[in-house]
């Protein structure tokens, strides 16, 4: 249901060598044997770096070069279970080593604004792209790319001098460049970033780092992307809510949330969490959008992982009805609560309006659930459920 | 009068024959919409009878424009088709594709809408989107028609449901049209391209403009509010809860940094003049107060 695959860098690694980017060798591993392995394979000094999705794991100490084999495996040890920023990490990659001369950077990404494809180029690479970006704005090109006609060598030639690279890698990066768009188009990429590409001391340009960005509405022409796709959350309501294909997001607060469409949940969160002002402060427990279908299945499936939560004290169901009438919601819900029967324990608060609302509301006053009430306005439900939360 | 569609709208349904298809044909027809065929590659020369209108089906959008003198099109087949139909209905350079599918690649989507600008001739609404509605005249796409009446009031949203709750909030003055431009990365109509054509509209006193958190679409609508709308607007600005970092059903509603908060939305809309509802109902109760007042 995610929109965004972002890949760890090995698997961004392993993209790039699929489509002949320049890299050096490198493996992944989860256990400091494995790391040892990897390092004797590759030979000679190597570099064991965290694969975590963010940024400042250097820094962190979660990249540390190691002078052979047995001394990866010490230093994967240490870097495996680290937390960084919040991100356990659980594998490293081990990197050949390698002499830099110097670094630049490279991206490719879909720019929404202009509803087209931007090329980034610059030679201050190795840095955080955003404060370069804000701070010296000139040493960052920004070329936008047309998504008919592709990006040739001759285009990629000029963005690179124009980006003013040394003039004696102009043609290397240019290379590098076309292949990374042959990475961005071929695979449905929404961002492919370098960074830092490298010159080594013999001359090399290599893609020493990497972050790539899939779109996971092209899954049905890339079957391979299935194993690329993360399936850890660093929560288990949204681990066990990814295995259920809901959208859900753990929040902060008290107030279960789940509502038809990404707007009106967005909007509910917020209703909720102005109403909670009143009550001490409650706030939204989740973001759970369970879409048009809205059937009983999947109704009972939001509601049990939202009862799981410990932090929640009540339950607001927001739904106007669509194309999903609300009778329909209303056996949904229901039926959910048979399902669920004593995990059931929480205050639920329902407001339907829009398609079949009457015999929606009948559908839920006749079965007369005690854990259910239900409001007339979606204000008032929010305030209700804000208010069973605070006590 | 009204933005981009009206009585005179000519439709046909590319996938008319699915599953959704039919069933949204004939919700389309039940509103009053004049659906005048329908396109499936390979069906061409069926004729498909949706509740009584006999309807043809052609194996393409240049057939069907030829057979109906449709004007309009709105699609319904899925993702991975959703391409070719698109770029099938530029090639008969029909003026209007309201896109519904859900779950477009987005370099699929960028290639048609840049197909689409380089020929110049066809405007798309969506993908991913609801679709767009004048009351008593056409409804293409998916809002429920019952929900609101023929009046002067112009929306513009990205949700759909949200769509629905405005359109439900402020039904006792009614919408001149409704337009849900979609959710995605990468759509074919702005909020800009609504306010620009709500403005010109003269059937339209007063704008909606429904947003929320991620990119910078609201802020450019604040821009071009400040520049050309002299038509009294009223915005809602959906996630000051969303926290950073966490994509919110929409592909494009993430907040990345400290661009695309809802807050910094709220400001740039209310520094254009916009009066932003902190909630659906205070937001209708804004729209109220300026038709009725």
């Amino acid at each position: 249901m995610e929109f965004r695959v972002d890949l760890f860098e090995y698997q961004a690694r392993d993209l790039f060598e699929k489509h002949g980017v320049p890299v050096l060798a490198g493996a992944v591993a989860t256990t400091p044997d494995e790391a040892e392995a990897a390092a004797k394979a590759i030979g000679g000094k190597v570099v064991v770096k965290a694969q975590v999705k963010v940024g400042g794991r250097g820094k962190a100490g979660g990249v540390k070069l190691a002078e052979n084999a047995t001394d990866a495996r010490e230093k994967a040890a240490a870097i495996l279970g680290m937390d960084i920023k919040g991100h356990t990490v659980g594998k490293v990659m081990i990197a050949q080593a390698a002499p830099i001369d110097s670094e630049y950077y490279l991206a490719i990404l879909l720019d929404r604004s202009n509803r087209t494809f931007l090329v980034m180029a610059s030679v201050a690479g190795g840095m955080d792209i955003e404060a370069v970006a804000r701070d010296t704005p000139e040493k960052l090109l920004k070329v936008p790319v047309n998504t008919i006609e592709g990006l040739s060598k001759a285009a990629a030639l000029k963005i690179i001098q124009d980006a003013a690279f040394p003039s004696d890698i102009v043609d290397q990066v240019a290379d590098a460049l076309v292949l990374l768009w042959g990475v961005f188009t071929s695979e449905d990429a929404t961002l492919v970033e370098v960074n830092p590409l490298v010159k080594t001391s013999e001359g090399r340009i290599i893609a020493l780092d990497g972050k790539v960005t899939l779109d996971d509405n092209a899954d049905f022409r890339h079957p391979d992307h299935e194993a690329l796709i993360d399936r850890s959350a660093t929560n288990a309501l949204e681990e066990e809510a990814k295995a259920k294909n809901l959208n859900y997001v753990k929040l902060d607060g008290e107030v279960g949330i789940i509502g038809n469409g990404a707007g009106l949940v967005m909007s509910t969160l917020d209703v909720v969490a102005y109403a909670g002002e009143k009550f001490g402060g409650v706030r939204p427990a989740n973001f759970l959008d369970i879409g048009g279908g809205a059937s009983a299945q999947v109704m009972a499936d939001g509601l049990s992982i939202i009862l799981g939560d410990k932090d929640v004290k009540s339950v607001f169901v927001n739904v106007f009805g669509g194309i999903t009438a609300c009778d329909a919601v209303a056996n949904g819900i229901v039926q959910a609560l048979e399902i669920l029967g004593a995990r059931a324990t929480k205050p639920i608060v329902v407001r339907l309006d829009g398609n079949n609302v009457i015999e929606g509301r009948k559908i839920l006053m006749d079965a007369a659930h005690p854990l259910v009430e239900q409001q007339d306005t979606m204000d008032g439900a929010a305030s209700r459920a804000a208010e069973l939360a605070a006590k | 009068m009204s933005i981009f569609i009206d009585k005179e709208s000519r439709v046909i349904v590319q996938g008319m024959t699915g599953s959704e298809g039919t069933k949204h044909t004939r919700r389309m027809l039940a509103s009053g919409t004049n659906i005048v065929g329908g396109v499936t590659p390979g069906k061409g020369g069926m004729i498909v009878d949706i509740d009584g209108h006999l309807l043809p089906v052609y194996n393409t959008v240049q057939e069907a424009v030829a057979g109906t003198s449709a004007n309009t099109s709105v699609v319904f087949v899925p993702p991975r088709f959703a391409k070719s139909a698109v770029i099938d209905a530029i090639d008969a350079a029909i003026p209007l594709v309201v896109v519904i599918t859900e779950g477009i690649p987005v370099h699929d989507t960028a290639a048609f809408f840049a197909y689409s600008q380089s020929k110049g001739h066809t405007r798309i609404i969506g993908p991913n989107c609801p679709g767009i509605i004048t009351p008593g005249q056409s409804n293409v796409g998916i809002i429920p028609a019952d929900i609101s009446g023929s009046g002067p009031i112009g929306l513009v949203s990205k949700s759909g449901t949200l769509t629905y709750q405005m359109m439900f909030e402020l039904n006792d003055i009614g919408m001149s049209t409704a337009v849900g431009i979609g959710g995605d990365p990468v759509i074919g109509t702005t909020h800009i391209d609504c306010l620009r054509a709500f403005q010109d509209d003269p059937a339209t006193e007063a704008i909606v403009m429904i947003g929320e958190i991620g990119g910078d679409a609201e802020e450019r609508a604040a821009q071009f509010i400040s520049e050309y709308v002299t038509k009294p607007v009223v915005g809602y600005v959906a996630g000051f809860t969303a926290p950073e970092g966490k994509t919110m059903g929409h592909a494009g509603a993430i907040v990345s940094g400290s661009s695309g908060t809802a807050q910094g939305k709220k400001d740039a809309l209310e520094a254009a003049g916009v009066r932003v509802g902190k909630t659906p109902s205070e937001t209708a109760r804004l729209m109220r107060a300026i038709l009725k007042g």
